[in-house]
């Protein structure tokens, strides 16, 4: 298998300005089982004294996805989708991530390396993620591995 | 009465939270939500081309479930952070637990936390998912 090119490490993608509607957090809540109403009625969320529906701890993996080809990353690296797996996730949490946030993420690749005298390669992308305030709300660092 | 995580003790077993066989909508409905549409989740022929018996879960939906453990005993604002590594890849029908164990507990002056063990097993015994949180206990 070809390695891939360290060179990109350092690399920034374009941010990705991200709107939490309620809607699409009623529907992750419904896709993960997410059944307190915490997630889904937004008056109960209200009488518990939050502005609006919560986002759960890993809703912020939907914001990635949210740009034109959130792919672009594996024609960087040359890599065919069907070899990707996720190795790693890590999430840092700041402040609580409401419905009506509007989200701006930055990232990068951060590191490259292998395991296995190559055959196996993993590409770890960090994150940052700030609300309308500007204020960094969390971070986030993802690691790929192509088997 | 419920496990409270301002009384936790090392050694202390969060309640579990056990889930039905992941079944092949599950995976099409995260896909839709998520918006990752990579067809080794959803596609059989491809993944089937990509050597795998057939599709594979995404990883984010089974730490989607490790997080709603969490979230079902602890108030999200209270979770600082999660780190987990995805061990094994989940299959169609496979029967998963999410598994929580309090290993550390930790007091200064400015915050005081618990370190809480995680994985996500199959019935069988095969691990899925392995990591940890921690969680501000102020």
């Amino acid at each position: 298998m070809k390695m891939f090119d360290r060179s990109l490490i350092g690399k920034k993608y374009p941010q990705i300005i991200f709107e939490i509607k309620e809607e699409r957090l009623k529907l992750f809540a419904k896709a993960t089982g997410q059944s307190d109403q915490l997630y889904t009625n937004v008056k109960f969320a209200k009488e518990k004294g939050h502005p609006s529906l919560l986002a759960p701890p890993t809703f912020l993996t939907v914001v990635s996805m949210e740009q034109e080809d959130p792919y672009q990353y594996l024609k960087d690296l040359k890599i065919q989708m069907g070899k990707l797996l996720h190795a790693n996730q890590e999430y840092i949490y700041l402040l609580p991530i409401y419905a009506g946030d509007i989200l701006r993420m930055e990232s990068e690749i951060t590191d490259i390396f292998d395991k296995k005298e190559g055959s196996l390669q993993f590409v770890v992308f960090t994150s940052t993620y700030r609300n309308q305030d500007k204020v960094i709300v969390g971070k986030a660092k993802t690691t790929l591995v192509v088997r | 009465m419920s496990w409270n995580y301002r009384e936790a003790e090392i050694g202390d077993e969060l309640p579990s939270l056990s889930l039905e066989p992941i079944s092949r909508s599950n995976m099409i409905l995260y896909a839709q939500v998520s918006g990752d549409h990579n067809p080794i989740h959803t596609d059989k022929d491809f993944a089937v081309e990509s050597g795998l018996p057939d599709v594979i879960a995404h990883g984010m939906l089974i730490m989607a479930y490790l997080g709603r453990m969490l979230t079902d005993i602890v108030p999200q604002s209270k979770i600082e952070n999660i780190n987990v590594q995805f061990t094994n890849m989940t299959h169609l029908h496979d029967e998963l637990k999410c598994i929580g164990k309090v290993v550390e507990k930790n007091f200064s002056t400015e915050i005081n936390t618990i370190l809480v063990s995680l994985r996500v097993e199959e019935i069988r015994g095969q691990k899925k998912i392995l990591g940890q949180a921690l969680i501000n206990i102020n």
